[in-house]
């Protein structure tokens, strides 16, 4: 194996990484801040990349399409807190995880009935489909790299909101002192509603951008939610910095369990997982419960 | 154990009583039918074991039962055993081994990490199962033969018979309902309770209190394996999604529906939702779609499930002063 192959396998395994970590930031921030455990998080990432392809294939712009079904998909999500998530606050973690399984069954099969049990695929946009050459044999699609780039910009983003503007000082101080904040007569109800609006934004965005990538198949939520609840158990609940350390460990373990280890890809993660909570059971970044 | 009242128990007693007269009228589907029933009711009172009286949500108990299942379909396929003597002890073990080894690392943690640490441990299991060619990948395998139980030339039981089938998994549920009880009963229970309501206290007492936890979360897996052995004698088939989070899911239903922390009340969950299952799956193809409704539903209007609700109208039943106490 030459030293560009490594590096193929280094840069994919980063990408993938990036991603890992717009699902699971807000994940953890859904929970960290409103304490809320939420299966659901990645149906949301399945209807953003389901949306996005069919108004890709609607429109014929995959721009154009990203900017119609991120919206749609927050205001899916809304009205889901709204109506429903919004009584299970104060409600045990248990009634949580029963009523986001609920939601899972539900648009999974709503998935299957409007947009069938076929694999797609997405163009990607003319502008990112060249490759860069490594060497005379070997290039890296731009795509991908425009992925890594894409989820450093909304991370980017994402951090000088939480730490430098007013609403991120009201968020960060109600994941520590809920009532505190309240108290001050803060809107927690509307605080919510907005963290859990930015988690369902980041995973549907998340969904979007790797569809051209990874291609939108039924199931796809269920699979992602998962890696991801290893990425926030690896990297301490509510914790951001944890999920992003989580997420590239998480990434560039599985992109070389495949290479390396074929037949027992789908176990490395979970095993770097194990080794992590055998040092420490709250997670790289969580504090102890 | 709640202190079951006289007509809790008379009830219990009557529904025991039906099962086991229930092969005199009906008919064959029906009595397979229950039997899958059993099963699945066996699988949830063992998650009740942990979610209604440790405090311990799993979300991946389904590893346990769906590991029996193969440690079965592997002796009998790749090894040619078929005696139950060798294959119930065989795959107890397999559920009692991976439960300890997922309880060991686990219960090191709580709430909401618990929750996601089960499933995840649980989905490392499936995806052994999945993606190893030997084992049959996504599509499973088929147990090539049931199990037998013999002595001599002597045939104890005989697991081809849809009724011996059926009367194995009611001993095996009333069974497992009286074990469970007498536990609950013991200081091991009592401790195991203490811990949900104050573990800072029950720790203070001098009380071991993670060995207590995963001593329970073992006895759980290992009753989730028995239901498992049931399952691979009934359906001779073993597949990957048997440990899957679906079926995970899919039990913590059974249990929160029928209401936790009673140990009867999964059972009664188990029969609510499959029934329901089977009628919605003959009205639609998208009877997952009514599931997902029905489950959103549960949780927000009927929140202490079905033994809740019952408990609710006994009370009201003896009169709205005194209903305060009850419960």
């Amino acid at each position: 194996m030459s030293l560009s192959y490594f590096l193929i396998q280094t840069l994919n395994g980063v990408q993938y990484g990036f991603l890992l970590f717009l699902v699971a930031s807000g994940l953890t921030l859904v929970f960290g801040i409103m304490g809320v455990i939420n299966l659901a998080h990645g149906a949301f990432y399945m209807v953003g990349a389901y949306l996005a392809w069919w108004f890709a294939r609607a429109t014929g712009s995959f721009v154009l399409a990203v900017l119609l079904a991120l919206p749609i998909t927050v205001l899916l999500g809304l009205l889901i807190e709204r109506f429903g998530i919004r009584h299970l606050y104060a409600r045990d973690h248990l009634h949580q995880v029963l009523f986001t399984y609920g939601l899972i069954l539900i648009l999974n099969e709503v998935q299957r009935v409007v947009f069938g049990n076929d694999v797609h695929g997405v163009a990607i946009p003319p502008l990112l489909a060249g490759s860069l050459p490594l060497t005379e044999a070997q290039s890296y699609p731009i795509y991908r790299l425009f992925i890594s780039v894409a989820c450093v910009a909304v991370a980017g983003a994402l951090y000088l909101v939480i730490q430098r503007t007013r609403l991120g000082m009201v968020i960060r101080a109600g994941s520590t002192h809920r009532e505190m904040v309240a108290a001050l007569g803060f809107d927690i109800g509307r605080l919510f509603m907005v963290v859990f609006g930015l988690g369902v934004a980041l995973a549907a965005f998340a969904g979007m951008i790797a569809a051209p990538v990874n291609t939108v198949y039924p199931g796809m939520g269920d699979q992602i939610l998962i890696i991801s609840f290893v990425v926030v158990v690896i990297g301490g609940i509510g914790s951001i910095k944890g999920a992003f350390v989580g997420a590239m460990l998480v990434g560039i373990a599985d992109t070389y369990g495949r290479v390396l280890l074929p037949t027992g890809a789908g176990v490395v993660v979970y095993a770097v997982m194990a080794l992590v909570l055998l040092w420490r059971p709250q997670g790289l970044f969580g504090r102890m419960a | 154990m709640p202190h079951l009242s006289r007509a809790a128990l008379t009830a219990l007693v009557l529904a025991t009583g039906f099962l086991a007269l229930f092969p005199l009228w009906g008919d064959t589907f029906y009595i397979r039918f229950v039997t899958k029933i059993m099963v699945y009711a066996l699988f949830a009172m063992s998650l009740d074991l942990l979610v209604g009286y440790a405090g311990l949500v799993s979300l991946g108990h389904a590893a346990f039962f769906g590991i029996a299942v193969y440690a079965v379909a592997g002796l009998v396929n790749k090894a040619g055993v078929t005696s139950a003597f060798v294959l119930l002890p065989a795959a107890l073990g397999a559920s009692a081994m991976a439960a300890a080894a997922i309880g060991w690392l686990s219960i090191r943690t709580s709430g909401v990490y618990f929750i996601m640490i089960t499933l995840a441990l649980a989905q490392m299991l499936f995806y052994f199962f999945n993606d190893q060619k030997y084992w049959g990948g996504t599509d499973g395998m088929n147990i090539d033969q049931r199990p037998t139980l013999a002595l001599g030339d002597l045939t104890l039981l005989n697991f081809g018979s849809r009724l011996q089938l059926y009367y194995l998994a009611l001993a095996c549920l009333a069974g497992a309902f009286v074990l469970l009880a007498v536990l609950l009963r013991s200081p091991f229970g009592h401790a195991l309770v203490g811990i949900r309501a104050n573990e800072g206290r029950m720790r203070a007492l001098g009380y071991d209190v993670q060995r207590v936890k995963l001593i329970a979360f073992v006895i759980a897996g290992t009753l989730a394996g028995l239901a498992g052995f049931l399952e691979a004698a009934r359906s001779t088939f073993a597949t990957p999604a048997l440990l899957g989070w679906h079926e995970s899911g899919h039990v913590l239903v059974l249990v929160i529906l029928g209401g936790m922390g009673t140990l009867y009340g999964p059972v009664l969950g188990a029969f609510v939702v499959l029934l329901l299952e089977d009628y919605f799956a003959t009205l639609t193809d998208r009877w997952l779609l009514i599931m997902g409704v029905f489950v959103i539903a549960v949780v927000m209007f009927l929140p202490d499930g079905l033994a809740g609700l019952f408990r609710r109208v006994a009370s009201l039943a003896r009169g709205r002063g005194r209903s305060a106490g009850d419960g």
